[in-house]
């Protein structure tokens, strides 16, 4: 909220922002909840459904704690737990760390950027759903007992048909194929929005740090997943039909696997990574009741640690025969990328430093990164010298590291982040009370978790492995760390507590509760179905903060169809504008058609042929302009070539 | 419009009435789209020619099955494809002046190109010189060329789709961005040919 | 209790060559010169990154109880920052990350003059083993200059002390990764590849490894035994493996060795000096001299031996030994002649 007087916004008359708000409210009915396209309603599905996903994989993760809480476990055998550790990372790290980066974001961007939309909402709304079969294939196959039992990272030769009979890897190489495909029309999407579709104004260099976080990251998913998708659909044909990449005695080669994994895979963890730091400049600025220092700095961090972090994959395969030199180059390239974030912690202290302090749960779960991710850096620093990560590699340090920098860096923040927008997504505030119960309960119970497996990791205790002899004397700190599970497990259960009891009895939030700066604040919370009446037009980094200056908002756009505005891509000049397509059921019978061709190749090669025909009529509907609409529109058409733009 | 005032010297508020409603190139999302698909699927192809090298690099002999594959379909379908820049070009033109008649014409003329390398590209997996699962060269091979050939099918298909409706309609401006965007995307698939027909056809003679 | 407490607080620092209730297979305390070079720069970069993490977390405490408390919707922002440049606290980000990258430096420097340390152990006088990593166990090949002084053997290693060790790496199916932290960090052994790890036992004593690669079902019960022992006693042992299985001296043993020649057992075992001469399990030819069974996880002992036979999925499941079912007497024969290959 401003300090300064303002007068009061040009507003719609309210027979036109009603018609606003029916163009684009959502379809009643069942049929109407499959069409949804508006990016809000896609996206809090979509973050319900990660948060899901959130859940069962640290069900699953329990699951492995009680088993290896005491020597000589007997909860569950080696199938079942070589299973559940396979699930639980394949489930945390491709259902749930980035996507629900991308369904946050696919919410908050078209808010913070002043848009009313994002691009592409048909593919929005189709990737979600992509996404969300996929998922639903992997639990299925869990629960028939098929579930993929290699590992997440699936190392061939192991994942291979001779060593993993069934199709329990398919599966898992299939899923890869669902949640890739997803995440990198996301991503698409995010970019295009980003660069095309915000406020008059907004210039690339007014735009919230936030937004800048989600540019990187799509791009680094754009040049990424590709990466995954080439390896598991090669390791699919080596399974399926006996192609060699993988057979050393047929020419193929067992670290091809790993290079193309971990090309994507190392990039992947600042894909996870990177939206948290948006969450944190957000939210440090908000409760210091200041900008956050540096934003230069800030921003070309966040793009240095993108490219920076495509130069690291090969300090996963330390322990192999790559040659020496070559590892450490690696080394010192993994050290390097340590600057940019140090950068952006300096940063964010001097922030705090010199800031004005709410110590509110957002802020709590923001705080908790600058011990959590920083003791997972240190430790990352300790992994990238080659010598020492032999020791250090493949054992329960490791596991250590990477929950730390992880959950230090991207599940605490997206707490934070939850507890933060969590009144403009729903109009009610999460109990405070609760909250610091929920922070408290997870902080602790994190750190009596993991702390405990860097001593087990260098006591010699391996990863991956389902239980341990009582005489190697690992029993204690395992059993604490099994402690430390429940206790998070608890505190999760504290969240979803307050979110039920929040949705109904919460306080009323307003427009702004928290006296933020940047855009999606300035309308009602939850916000109408259109964003903004009028979309504002943009003079300052956070315009909330600043005093408004002339003009204000944007007229001219319909409000009988889904009209926005197209700007240019550096300062957000205005273009023209653009007419997104309505609610449809196609992305979702499309989506389903595409199910069925991933499921159909699992097992048989020729359902690439045969179910294609559906996912092509599928398509082809989802893109066949509707008669009635089009003519509704024609009539106030305006070609590029009359105007002189 | 809808503006609670109608004053064009309005300084309180930005009128866009007046904007276009469709814009062409790198002004239009469509066009960022289009190019983020290009982004994706140039790095499939650079990963999967850089793992044909990467195995060729441990392989004793190359290609494994001794004799690489015959240039003659290969280089008639590079032929092809190359040549069908030529009506792909002109209906980006056409589309760009709104020309609906020039689009129908030339977007008419890709769709018998596209036949025609389909048919062709059937012809080059027969006279291939190796089975993908007779050893990693094999593979790689097959990889490249069913990578690219599924570029082929689904540039194929939504060219076809974009022709029937640019004659059926309904029919607005944004369609000629997008049988633009299509042309563009088109260019990729031909250009993303040219590497990797070197490497299929020519890595293995050198 | 004391060791315990002694591994929580104290344990993250190296401490040389203290022994330790439980078996050996930690990489804090270094028995060989590799992971003793390891361990210095584990404790030079630990000490380094604690000094690192403290000094983020007291300026960090310090800025969080200085700065006056507030409730966000009352207060106003504070957007002096526009306007005027902070440059002390520009600089003080830039000394920092001065600072930080100083810090970097110098673990890069450590790290390479520690890889230049690990590849220049001298090499005279090396025993030379080919380890190859099966699933679930470990063949042990030791190559002489003069081949006929090869042999072969399984799961346990004996080396001399302060002599070089040229371990060659390689596998027979999937990853697995040699990994005896007391003696040295990992090498993965990776099918189609072969790597090799050089270390040096300098202190006698019983050190046990594990297989650090996630390799299948019974990846958790892959150990390996590691016996340095003086010079004198490693030639001793490597003379007794070079030989043939000792003749049975009874008539129990002698029908037990009858019993394995003839049932299932050598299909896949070898003992050399018999008709066995399988390849695909670990050789027996000198099993009772080793400590454990079944790749480090079983006490070598009649009783477990006799079970192991009986029924290794009971003990070691989706092991790809099947069960043997004999008469108890028959059993019993078995568990003699194979205690007497020593």
């Amino acid at each position: 909220m401003s300090m300064a007087k303002s007068p009061a916004p040009p507003r719609l008359a309210p027979r036109d922002a009603a018609q606003l708000h029916q163009t684009w409210s959502d379809p009643p009915g069942i049929i109407g909840w499959f069409s949804a396209i508006n990016h809000k309603t896609i996206s809090l599905r979509f973050m319900v459904t990660t948060f899901v996903f959130f859940v069962l994989g640290g069900l699953l993760a329990l699951a492995i704690r009680v088993q290896l809480a005491q020597p000589d476990g007997k909860t569950v055998g080696p199938d079942m737990y070589n299973q559940l550790f396979t699930m639980h990372g394949s489930t945390m790290m491709f259902l749930f760390a980035v996507p629900v980066m991308q369904a946050v974001a696919t919410y908050l961007v078209p808010l913070m950027i002043g848009s009313r939309s994002v691009a592409f909402p048909r593919m929005n709304a189709f990737a979600y759903w992509i996404f969300t079969l996929g998922g639903i294939m992997l639990f299925v196959a869990f629960l028939v007992g098929a579930g993929p039992d290699a590992g997440w990272f699936a190392y061939v030769p192991l994942s291979l048909l001779q060593f993993s009979p069934g199709k329990r890897v398919d599966i898992w190489a299939q899923m890869i194929t669902f949640t890739e495909m997803a995440g990198l029309m996301e991503a698409i999407v995010l970019i295009t929005t980003i660069l095309k579709m915000r406020a008059p104004g907004m210039t690339l260099n007014r735009m919230p740090l936030f937004v800048w976080t989600i540019l990187a990251t799509s791009f680094m998913v754009l040049f990424s997943m590709p990466a995954v998708m080439l390896a598991s659909t090669a390791l699919i044909t080596d399974r399926l039909v006996n192609t060699q990449f993988y057979n050393p005695l047929k020419g193929g080669d067992a670290l091809l696997w790993q290079h193309l994994f971990w090309f994507f895979g190392h990039p992947e963890v600042y894909m996870i990574f990177i939206p948290p730091l948006g969450f944190i400049s957000t939210i440090v600025a908000t409760f210091s009741r200041r900008p956050v220092v540096g934003y230069p700095a800030m921003v070309l961090a966040v793009i240095a640690t993108a490219f920076l972090a495509f130069g690291l994959w090969v300090h996963h395969m330390f322990a192999t025969n790559l040659p020496e030199l070559g590892k450490t180059f690696f080394t010192a390239a993994s050290l390097m990328i340590a600057i940019p974030t140090a950068i952006q912690i300096f940063c964010w202290i001097a922030t705090l430093w010199t800031g004005r302090l709410d110590l509110r749960t957002p802020l709590l779960f923001v705080l908790a990164f600058f011990v959590i991710l920083v003791i997972g850096g240190l430790t990352g620093l300790m992994l990238a010298s080659v010598s020492l990560d032999t020791q250090l590699h493949d054992s329960f340090f490791v596991v250590a590291h990477l929950h730390y920098v992880l959950m230090g860096g991207a599940v605490f923040p997206l707490f934070g982040a939850f507890y933060y927008w969590f009144p403009k997504f729903t109009g009610r505030m999460l109990g405070e009370t609760l909250g610091k119960w929920n922070f408290w309960l997870f902080f602790i119970g994190f750190n009596l978790t993991f702390f405990p497996m860097h001593v087990l990791g260098l006591q010699g205790m391996p990863r991956r492995v389902y239980t341990y002899p009582r005489e190697m004397e690992w029993g204690s700190l395992n059993m604490v760390a099994t402690i430390g599970a429940f206790m998070m497990a608890v505190s999760v259960l504290l969240f979803i507590v307050n979110v039920v009891r929040s949705r109904r009895r919460g306080a009323v939030a307003g427009n702004d509760p928290w006296g933020a700066g940047t855009l999606e604040w300035s309308v009602a919370s939850p916000p109408p179905p259109a964003n903004f009446e009028l979309v504002p037009v943009v003079h300052a980094r956070d315009p909330l903060w600043e005093a408004p200056k002339l003009p204000s908002h944007v007229t001219g756009l319909a409000n009988d169809y889904r009209e926005i505005l197209v700007t240019s891509v550096a300062d957000a000049e205005l273009d023209h504008r653009l007419w997104l397509p309505a609610s449809s059921i196609w992305p979702f019978l499309t989506a389903l058609a595409t199910t069925v061709l991933f499921i159909g190749s699992v097992f048989t090669p020729w359902a690439v042929v045969w179910a294609a025909v559906p996912v092509a009529i599928g398509a082809t509907f989802w893109f066949w302009p509707k008669k009635d609409i089009v003519e509704q529109r024609t009539g106030s058409e305006r070609n590029p070539l009359e105007v002189e733009s | 419009m809808n503006a609670p005032r109608n004053d064009k010297d309005d300084k309180t508020v930005l009128d866009v009435c007046h904007l276009p409603t469709f814009a062409f190139g790198h002004r239009s999302p469509m066009w960022w789209g289009t190019m983020g698909l290009v982004a994706i699927e140039s790095t499939v192809f650079a990963l999967a020619i850089m793992s044909y090298f990467y195995l060729r690099s441990h392989a004793d002999t190359w290609p494994m099955s001794r004799f690489p594959p015959d240039l003659i379909w290969g280089t008639v379908n590079t032929a092809i494809i190359v040549l069908s820049m030529i009506p792909n070009h002109f209906a980006k033109r056409a589309a760009e002046k709104l020309d609906l008649k020039g689009v129908r014409i030339w977007m008419m003329a890709c769709m018998l190109a596209s036949i025609a390398f389909l048919a062709v590209r059937v012809l080059e997996f027969g006279s291939l010189n190796v089975h993908w699962d007779s050893n990693a060269y094999g593979s790689a091979v097959w990889m490249l060329m069913g990578l690219h050939t599924t570029h082929l099918i689904t540039d194929a298909y939504d060219s076809l789709v974009l022709t029937v409706l640019m004659f059926t309609g309904p029919l607005e401006g944004k369609r000629f961005v997008d049988v633009s965007e299509n042309a563009g995307y088109w260019y990729f698939v031909v250009l993303s040919w040219i590497p990797i027909y070197a490497v299929i056809y020519w890595g293995a003679r050198i | 209790m004391r060791h315990r407490a002694r591994a929580l607080l104290g344990g993250f620092v190296l401490v040389p060559g203290v022994a330790a209730a439980a078996p050996l297979q930690d990489a804090l305390h270094a028995y060989g010169i590799q992971a003793a070079h390891i361990g210095r720069l584990w404790n030079f970069t630990l000490g380094l990154c604690t000094l690192v993490f403290g000094a983020i977390f007291v300026v960090f405490l310090w800025a969080l109880w200085r700065a006056p408390r507030v409730r966000v919707n009352e207060t106003p922002p504070d957007l002096a920052s526009l306007v005027h440049p902070e440059r002390r606290l520009h600089r003080a980000v830039g000394w920092s990350t001065g600072i930080a990258t100083l810090g970097l430096l110098l673990l890069l420097a450590a790290d390479v003059f520690t890889s230049r340390a690990l590849a220049h152990l001298p090499l005279e006088n090396a025993v030379n083993i080919e380890l190859i990593g099966h699933e679930w166990w470990w063949e042990a090949r030791y190559h002489h200059a003069d081949p006929a002084r090869d042999f072969v053997t399984a799961n346990e290693l004996h080396i001399p002390v302060g002599r070089p060790v040229v371990v060659t790496l390689r596998s027979n199916d999937v990853i697995h990764t040699l990994w005896v932290p007391n003696l040295h960090g990992k090498r993965d052994m990776i099918p189609g590849r072969t790597s090799t790890l050089q270390l040096r036992a300098d202190h006698a004593g019983t050190y046990r490894g594990q297989c650090a690669e996630f390799c299948g079902l019974e990846h958790a019960k892959m150990a390996m035994v590691v016996e340095a022992e003086p010079n004198a006693a490693y030639e001793a042992w490597a003379a007794r493996q070079r030989q043939d299985a000792a003749a049975p001296a009874t008539a129990q043993a002698l029908r037990g060795r009858e019993l394995f020649e003839t049932s299932n057992c050598a299909s896949c075992h070898t003992i050399e000096g018999t008709r066995a001469n399988g390849k695909a399990a670990p050789d027996l030819t000198h099993l009772a001299g080793r400590t454990t069974l079944a790749a480090g996880i079983l006490p070598n002992d009649g009783a477990h031996l006799a079970a192991w036979i009986g029924d290794p999925q009971s003990l070691k499941q989706g092991v790809y030994m099947p069960a043997t079912t004999l008469k108890p007497d028959d059993l019993q024969a078995l568990v003699t002649y194979l205690g007497t290959l020593k």
